[in-house]
């Protein structure tokens, strides 16, 4: 089925969060707008700062109350930003799910695992006792943990880390929810573990028809796992598409500059391209481009006029003044490599 | 580099029959069990050799032993058994002035930027104790030579006077790497030295350590679990699994076509950069075995699609396959897929 | 321009930025404000004192507060301000070294075991546990009898017993920073383990032992004064707060203020130090990344 044919089931617009003071705020997130649809994995890529992990918090609100969240989230048509707490912990759980980097801190360390998807189900769907064990059994089942019968009475310690990945997956799956929200789940485990993971989010996504949303610093897993990519940088949206044109056919300089620091296909223990300076703290980004201090083609205006995301063709947005110039820039650079 | 090339140089470092056990400690209760110590295999006959200014890659997952062999070749922990031959002479169970001796030969940087450098000492304090206690310059020389090594690891003017936490951590992996060269050793060994650092930052750190190799002439030893850098960085490659190598070979030649079952899990697992090499099924199923109780005969057994009644039987020796060295029963017919 | 002059240059500002940041604390402030005023009396009571602590007034016996007596006169016609006036140097003194030399030996001892593990941990766990078995007033009374009573006497007897509480404080910090891999960088420098222990790990480790330290000395005023309540440490006619509240124990009712005065000299000081304690715990609580 076509991506566009399919409902978009999230469509964040503005999406605006900063902390500290309301005079001098911290702006973690800075008008990010997107949209996922059914079904779909969109991955969220950036590193330090880019404000990928705060914007998948304030989807669910849990930033507040010390994060102030502004802008549109439209989750199924409804908005979720002005929600109080109560409405939003209806929505938490049940109908979009959120899974973390660390399963040991996510998991609670004293209640077995039975007991952890037990009280997900109790708090979200109408199961009795009997009916809440099955299930749990049959979640452990899908998300591939051998002997799913015997493990319910196990405490999280006893699980390795892949396993207690699975394990919060499987928490997280209890009330079937339409969108996960996943921030860096594998960043933690080694890498043959990793593409088990990713491989299970990707078919339990297939399977129930559920929406992801992966954040992750890592291209390769972006490139592996996703069908959509919005990459960020110091809060703001540089760039979305999907994944094969945003990889194979970067237009933005950070996007250009990350792919192209990643070794592949250069000569071997041949100095890499790498982007001058460090990602930018909060309370140093300039009023227009916050890649300008680091852009190898950047303008004079890009210091103070923000560059909005314009399209691309049907699918593909770009935020840069100088999106030609990015292209003959990096263009060249290949050649001479 | 040819096998019979290899064989007539001779190595900078020999690593013969390497074995680390760590004992658990047990609690009173076990004592009075009678239950027999736990011991934690890390490192289960290692047999390695270093060129002089070559780049030795060492990858595997966590618990491998990866990081146990680097800390054991500098010196951090003595080995249960085996040698370590630096320059022809064992360098085991060396005390005082010839330790310190060893010390200025071989040095190590760190993977955590945070805590690898004294946070109550300026960098300028650091790098004057490691010159003034190994009695490298004297008086006016101990300034001049550090801010010789700051210039050396593209450091600006001003920092020798900053403390540790005023720096980012792409600029702290870069003092560790002075603090090592302030020394002025033949071999470093290079500790997932930049695997806490944003993707972004790898690449400057990386080519720092290209550039001083090629201009010192280092022997670097590059432990990491970025297949992607490793093999960009290094002449050749070892493959640890459970604490013994199972392949180790040119890096261009091991990287296209591995010959060990993990090996060509661990290559196929790494994330792909392009969009259309698409996997459903995971490249490695089950998990790592706790290093508490390694499975006999072949490690690799438990979790190798080709596993047969000799490998659960018998532990495969590394014997020369194709262009390196595989542990393997069936490299021959497995190899080169 | 000499490149060397700037580092001592660094560290001086460093200080500084320190102490700005400590003035703007409320309990910082009015904790460092009652410490300044107790060393001050204790190292120049004469200064303060309007009468000698010594001299009877045989005329003017248990009269209540007044405006020739502040804090009245006690059964003997001592004015008792100068008497909890000058006390304040035996107080202070005992809230130092009663305190100092635990915290040295302890910190030292601490130190190897935190480092060094293995067989002198055990040994020291076992004493640990001996030490703090029994209730420490117990334990400093009994080592009293023993030795007979005094200042001395009591600052020997409460270091012994003290230090296990320095030692195991260091001992933990001392295995959190070893755990560091700056401790280890120092190991592949070739750094000796002294080296190691007292100019790397022990700076680092150095802060909660004086946040405990501060907190101590205020116990240490409370310990010093029971015993001298008890007539086990400092000796009557010397004024010592817990020597002030004994002589006035018969008179609690008709002239309190012989043993609420120097009470509430033992509160407020007490008071200061674990005000200035807890600034210096959240201020020494190392930065972030």
């Amino acid at each position: 089925m076509n991506q566009l044919e399919k409902e978009t089931v999230l469509d964040v617009r503005h999406l605006r969060t900063e902390f500290g003071l309301p005079e001098r705020p911290l702006v973690a997130v800075d008008d990010v707008s997107f949209q996922v649809r059914a079904g779909e994995i969109l991955g969220l890529v950036g590193e330090s700062g880019s404000g990928k992990s705060i914007t998948l918090r304030s989807i669910l609100g849990i930033v507040r109350p010390r994060g102030r969240v502004g802008g549109e989230i439209l989750w199924k048509g409804r908005d979720l930003v002005p929600l109080d707490e109560g409405a939003l912990r209806r929505v938490r759980g049940r109908e979009i799910a959120m899974i973390f980097q660390e399963p040991m801190s996510s998991l609670n360390p004293l209640l077995t695992v039975g007991l952890q998807i037990s009280e997900n189900l109790a708090a979200h769907t109408d199961l009795d006792g009997k009916a809440r064990k099955a299930r749990a059994i049959e979640l452990l089942d899908m998300v591939g943990i051998p002997a799913a019968r015997n493990r319910l009475g196990d405490y999280p310690h006893e699980f390795s880390g892949g396993m207690r990945q699975r394990v919060m997956i499987a928490i997280a799956l209890a009330s079937n929810p339409k969108l996960l929200l996943a921030d860096e789940p594998t960043t933690a485990l080694d890498v043959t573990i990793q593409d088990q993971i990713l491989r299970l989010i990707q078919a339990l996504s297939r399977d129930l028809g559920m929406a992801v949303i992966l954040v992750t610093h890592d291209m390769g897993v972006v490139a592996e796992t996703c069908d959509r990519v919005a990459v960020m940088y110091g809060g703001r949206l540089c760039e979305t598409g999907p994944t094969a044109d945003v990889i194979g056919d970067a237009r933005h300089p950070y996007s250009l500059g990350l792919l192209r620091s990643i070794p592949r296909d250069v000569a071997p223990r041949t100095p890499l391209y790498s982007i001058p300076g460090a990602p930018p703290s909060l309370n140093a980004l300039p009023a227009g481009c916050a890649f300008t201090a680091r852009c190898p083609v950047a303008g004079p205006e890009c210091r103070d006029v923000r560059p909005s995301l314009e399209a691309i063709g049907r699918l593909r947005q770009v935020a840069c003044h100088h999106r030609e110039e990015a292209l003959v820039h990096f263009s060249a650079r290949e050649a001479a490599q | 580099m040819s096998q019979s090339m290899q064989e007539a140089a001779t190595p900078l470092l020999s690593i013969r029959d390497l074995f680390m056990r760590f004992e658990k400690r047990r609690s009173l209760s076990d004592t009075l069990a009678g239950r027999p110590r736990q011991v934690v295999s890390a490192l289960n006959g290692v047999d390695l050799d270093v060129m002089p200014a070559e780049t030795l890659g060492i990858v595997g997952e966590s618990g491998c032993g990866k990081s146990t062999l680097a800390r054991c070749i500098a010196g951090l922990h003595r080995p249960t058994s085996g040698d370590i031959r630096f320059e022809g002479e064992s360098v085991i169970d060396l005390k005082g002035a010839r330790r310190r001796g060893y010390n200025k030969r071989v040095q190590m940087m760190f993977q955590d930027p945070y805590t690898s450098l004294n946070p109550r000492m300026t960098v300028r304090d650091t790098l004057r104790e490691a010159i003034t206690v190994h009695r490298m310059r004297e008086g006016a020389g101990v300034d001049r030579r550090v801010d010789e090594l700051l210039d050396l690891v593209r450091l600006p003017d001003g920092a020798a006077d900053k403390y540790p936490h005023e720096f980012s951590g792409g600029q702290r992996q870069r003092i560790g790497i002075a603090r090592a060269l302030s020394l002025e050793p033949t071999c470093l060994v290079a500790d997932e030295l930049v695997s806490a650092l944003d993707v972004s930052v790898q690449a400057q750190v990386v080519n720092l350590l290209l550039e001083l190799q090629d201009n010192l002439g280092l022997t670097v030893l590059f432990v990491a679990h970025d297949l992607r850098l490793v093999r960009h960085v290094s002449h050749r490659v070892a493959v640890i699994y459970l604490g013994a190598i199972v392949e180790i070979g040119p890096s261009e030649a091991l990287f296209s076509k591995p010959m060990h079952p993990y090996s060509q899990a661990l290559l196929a697992a790494a994330p792909s950069l392009d969009p259309t090499e698409r996997r459903r099924a995971p490249a490695l199923s089950g998990e790592l075995p706790s290093p508490l109780d390694i499975p006999p005969g072949c490690p690799f057994h438990v979790r190798c699609p080709h596993a047969t009644e000799l490998c659960r039987r018998e532990k495969p020796a590394l014997r020369p396959v194709g262009n390196g060295m595989t542990a393997c029963h069936f490299a021959e017919t497995i190899g080169g897929a | 321009m000499s490149i060397v002059v700037q580092s001592p240059i660094r560290k001086a500002g460093r200080v500084r930025a320190f102490l700005g940041r400590a003035f703007l604390r409320p309990s910082f402030v009015i904790g460092f404000a009652i410490l300044a005023l107790s060393i001050a009396l204790a190292l120049f009571p004469g200064m303060f004192a309007p009468y000698d602590p010594l001299a009877f007034d045989l005329s003017a016996i248990q009269q209540g507060p007044s405006l020739a007596h502040p804090f009245g006169t006690d059964n003997f016609g001592r004015d008792v301000l100068s008497r909890v006036i000058w006390a304040y140097r035996v107080d202070m003194q005992m809230a130092f070294f009663a305190t100092i030399f635990a915290l040295l030996i302890g910190m030292t001892i601490g130190a190897f075991v935190g480092y060094y593990g293995g067989i002198a941990d055990t040994i020291f766990g076992r004493c640990v546990d001996a030490i703090i078995t029994f209730p420490f007033l117990v334990l400093v009374i009994a080592i009293v009898a023993v030795l007979g009573p005094g200042l001395v006497n009591m600052y020997v007897a409460i270091t012994a017993v003290n230090w296990v509480y320095y030692a195991r404080l260091t001992r933990a910090e001392i295995m959190a920073q070893k755990a560091n891999d700056y401790a280890a960088a120092g190991r592949v420098l070739g750094y000796s383990d002294r080296r190691i222990i007292f100019r790397h790990l022990l700076p680092n480790a150095i802060s909660p032992i004086i946040v405990y330290w501060m907190t101590d000395m205020a116990l240490a005023i409370l310990l010093g004064s029971s015993l001298g309540y008890l007539g086990l440490g400092a000796q009557p006619p010397a004024a010592e707060w817990g020597v002030l509240i004994a002589e006035g124990r018969n008179f609690l009712l008709t002239a309190w203020w012989m043993s609420l005065m120097p009470g509430i000299a033992i509160v407020l000081t007490g008071l200061g130090f674990s005000l200035v304690g807890d600034a210096l715990a959240d201020l020494l609580r190392p930065k972030g990344r």
